[in-house]
């Protein structure tokens, strides 16, 4: 069965070469017709179908549309043509911390985020003990969220959102934060996760972890698909597109 | 109907969201504060001494026919507050909710619904002030207060229909914000907060002579504050008029609002 299901996609930004924030500014540059746009393709035609369990990765230079991507597949865009269907609970984690206020202290951000991610709060105490203990982060948990490193606030986030096992999670550049064992804690949770039928999407820009850690590999090159398959053999071509360009 | 059923388990799944972020708003508003929770009451009770000491002295607007001015106004105050605040703070909602559904999928209705669900939670920590001046002034305590419930809760769903319409149009143009100021000022005004319509004479606009009492009758809010002082002061019933005004202005502020903000909402991510 296909977990996710991206088919012809494509997503359109219009970039107004100047934008029109108020109302004045509007009407003038429409009655001189000179509202025009230009329309950027971040997405060009792309399909993706992802099997239940697998772990799949994304790679792509910058701006080849690879966070983009997860956006349409999480929901927080929606396609200008092409559709996507996602059977089963998404567990976003496009931006560690999102959905955090940095005024509130760790405790209220875990509820706050929790309930962001669909959780019930009855839920969330249940896991408390168990995200706190996760995130190592005990002694902190009644001080405000700002006076926090960024590190830190990552470490929270990522606890609380893969405290449940969501059926697809959905990581951007998530691993290159924290130090070197906490980035060996998420992988061994993602792992973990895996093993309970979840699954994963990740976007980095470390080959070498997706190499290890993903089944398939999808490239994209300026919005479009440009290769599609076993992890090995799309990392091997990828990374000779560095090697040829040296 | 189908389309309703997945509305309704959507906001099901996210209720605890709406509740969070009521607490959350609750929170910063008064962290830091020694009195807390307190201002909510003693706001309304120290503006609405100021009210009455400027327009029972200084401009003696009172008439003689408002029986106890101190509560007529405060009901006025409260009621328009409720909706000055709901709808001003649903209008930046979408903008200061940016950072989260640019990365995460919520529901975008969620968010100026929370900021009138706040308002209301404001209004009736409020009404204790309300409750305290009717006891110091005397005021008669009616049973038909209870009734008040009706102009109370179809003026939420007026303000959030408003809300919404508001917090879709400033996504696209921020100059709504600027002009909402200036309109609710001039509606509070025209709100007969301070004085009774019946008291005022003709005004005159542009050489076209108006009777106050039958123009305000075009402002939803005169009927919903004239509502709620009628339960609440009076002692008596609401008319026929005021219990069908108030529900089709609430009626036709909510399916405008649905209607404008659900054909908007999957541009605001990328406009915010």
């Amino acid at each position: 069965m296909n977990m996710i299901e991206v088919n012809n996609v494509s997503m359109c930004f219009n970039m107004a070469k100047e934008k029109h924030e108020s109302l004045k500014e509007y009407l003038l540059a429409a009655v001189k017709g000179k509202l025009q746009f230009e329309e950027f393709y971040a997405l060009r035609d792309v399909s993706m179908h992802v099997e239940k369990g697998e772990f799949r990765g994304i790679v792509g230079l910058n701006g080849s549309g690879k966070s983009t991507l997860l956006k349409v597949i999480s929901g927080v865009f929606k396609p200008t043509s092409g559709s996507v269907s996602v059977n089963g609970s998404v567990a976003p984690l496009i931006e560690l911390g999102a959905g955090f206020d940095m005024d509130l202290t760790a405790r209220e951000n875990i509820y706050l985020n929790g309930t962001v991610l669909g959780l019930t709060p009855k839920y969330i105490d249940e896991k408390f003990d168990e995200i706190v203990e996760f995130s190592e982060l005990r002694e902190f948990l009644d001080v405000p969220l700002k006076n926090y490193s960024s590190g830190m606030v990552a470490r929270i986030a990522f606890a609380i959102a893969t405290i449940t096992t969501p059926q697809v999670l959905i990581a951007d550049e998530i691993l290159s934060v924290g130090d070197f064992r906490f980035q060996e804690k998420c992988e061994e949770r993602m792992h973990q996760l895996m093993s309970g039928g979840t699954t994963v999407l990740l976007v980095s820009h470390s080959i070498e972890q997706i190499e290890r850690m993903c089944d398939k590999v999808t490239w994209l090159e300026k919005g479009r698909v440009k290769m599609d398959g076993d992890a090995a053999q799309v990392c091997a071509a990828y990374k000779s597109l560095g090697e040829n360009n040296e | 109907m189908h389309m309703l059923k997945a509305y309704i388990k959507d906001f099901w799944r996210y209720r605890y969201l709406l509740q969070n972020l009521i607490g959350r708003d609750f929170k910063l508003k008064y962290r830091r504060s020694v009195l807390g929770v307190l201002w909510s009451v003693l706001n309304p009770l120290l503006m609405n001494i100021v009210m009455v000491l400027i327009f029972s002295s200084i401009f003696d607007m009172r008439g003689a026919g408002i029986e106890n001015f101190s509560v007529y106004l405060l009901i006025g105050q409260l009621l328009f507050n409720f909706f000055s605040e709901g709808t001003g703070s649903a209008m930046s909602s979408m903008l200061s909710a940016a950072p989260l559904i640019k990365k995460v999928y919520i529901p975008k209705y969620i968010f100026p619904l929370e900021r009138v669900c706040f308002a209301l939670v404001n209004c009736l920590f409020s009404f204790i002030a309300l409750i305290l001046v009717m006891l110091f002034t005397g005021a008669k305590l009616h049973m038909t207060a209870f009734l008040a419930l009706y102009p109370l809760l179809t003026l939420f769903v007026f303000t959030l229909g408003i809300g919404l319409i508001l917090s879709a149009a400033t996504v696209f143009f921020r100059d709504v914000m600027h002009l909402w100021g200036v309109f609710t000022t001039a509606l509070m005004y025209f709100s007969a907060i301070f004085y009774d319509p019946a008291q005022m004479g003709d005004i005159v606009i542009a050489g076209h002579t108006m009777n106050m009492q039958s123009l305000i009758r075009f402002n939803p809010l005169y009927w919903y504050i004239t509502g709620f002082r009628k339960t609440v002061l009076d002692g008596e019933l609401l008319s026929v008029n005021m219990i069908w005004v108030c529900a089709l202005c609430a009626l036709i502020a909510l399916t405008l609002g649905l209607i404008v903000f659900r054909r908007q909402q999957d541009k605001f991510v990328l406009h915010i």
